[in-house]
């Protein structure tokens, strides 16, 4: 696997969904490739960011608007 | 009527004889989800609240187009997606272009080729990834994303559907979905490397 295949498949990775025989060789040329290796590791860091982000809670003024609305329709 | 006994199936039938408990209680089962997407998708509170409101009346009014061939949620889901998507349209353009979303995305395979050292900032110390300043960057590059793209991310990576359902949601294929959502994801890891490499 070259760097270009190893960018096409890195989300395919880290969400362990790559048939294992393309993991392996893909866990290969991490070993030697140093760029390939940054990518991989700070994409899976932003995945690890975004999903520490609280959910957004509906705030209580607007679940009250809605509530009157669904009601008065 | 007993609350948290009935299913989604059953709420809607008792919706269609004009029991407006069921009703509220149906709301109240999906609103956060529904509030999330939006303020995901839109980025801020007064957009987020009229996608919600759009979405539930137009959800009520449809109710009778809803047959069943999917799950009330992921129906649910494209109400939803239809008015954010909406919304993104009728306001002035936050989002990249796709063409411009593209050449950023792969400026990192090209940077990686060309021999440039890549910056390694998933070492920094937790305490400075996950800083205010950091998420508002976060929320502001997702806020950049083409509004397809924004969409797949928003379903999959944040709210945690399916690959396949997201499909359903949006009308795509399973591999579309994919590699949306992988272009996505390149695109805030590029973002965020730019903001923590200027902070070093």
């Amino acid at each position: 696997m070259n760097c270009q295949e190893i960018f096409e498949n890195l989300s395919d990775y880290l969400d362990e969904d790559l048939a294992q025989i393309k993991c392996r060789e893909l866990e290969l040329h991490l070993k030697t490739c140093k760029n390939c290796r940054v990518v991989v590791d700070t994409l899976r860091q932003t995945i690890e960011l975004y999903h520490s982000i609280p959910s957004q809670k509906i705030p209580d003024d607007v679940r009250l608007r809605l509530h009157r609305i669904i009601n008065l329709r | 009527m007993n609350k948290n006994v009935h299913t989604d199936d059953e709420l809607i039938a008792l919706i269609r004889g004009d029991d407006s408990e069921a009703l509220e209680e149906l709301v109240s089962r999906y609103e956060d989800r529904v509030y999330n997407l939006a303020y995901r998708m839109l980025g801020n509170k007064e957009d987020a609240e009229d996608v919600l409101q759009d979405t539930f009346l137009n959800a009520v009014r449809g109710l009778d187009s809803f047959k069943g061939k999917s799950s009330f949620s992921t129906w649910l889901y494209r109400v939803a997606a239809n008015a954010a998507l909406t919304k993104i349209r009728k306001r002035s353009r936050r989002e990249k272009s796709e063409s411009e979303f593209l050449d950023d995305v792969y400026s990192v395979r090209q940077a990686a080729h060309s021999g440039v050292v890549l910056t390694d900032w998933s070492t920094n110390p937790a305490t400075s990834l996950l800083d205010e300043e950091a998420r508002k960057e976060l929320q502001k590059a997702i806020g950049e994303l083409p509004e397809i793209y924004k969409a797949v991310f928003v379903l999959r990576d944040v709210q945690g559907l399916p690959a396949a359902d997201v499909a359903e949601v949006l009308g795509l294929s399973v591999a579309a979905v994919k590699s949306r959502l992988h272009r996505a994801r390149l695109y805030l890891r590029n973002r965020l490397s730019s903001y923590f490499a200027e902070e070093e």
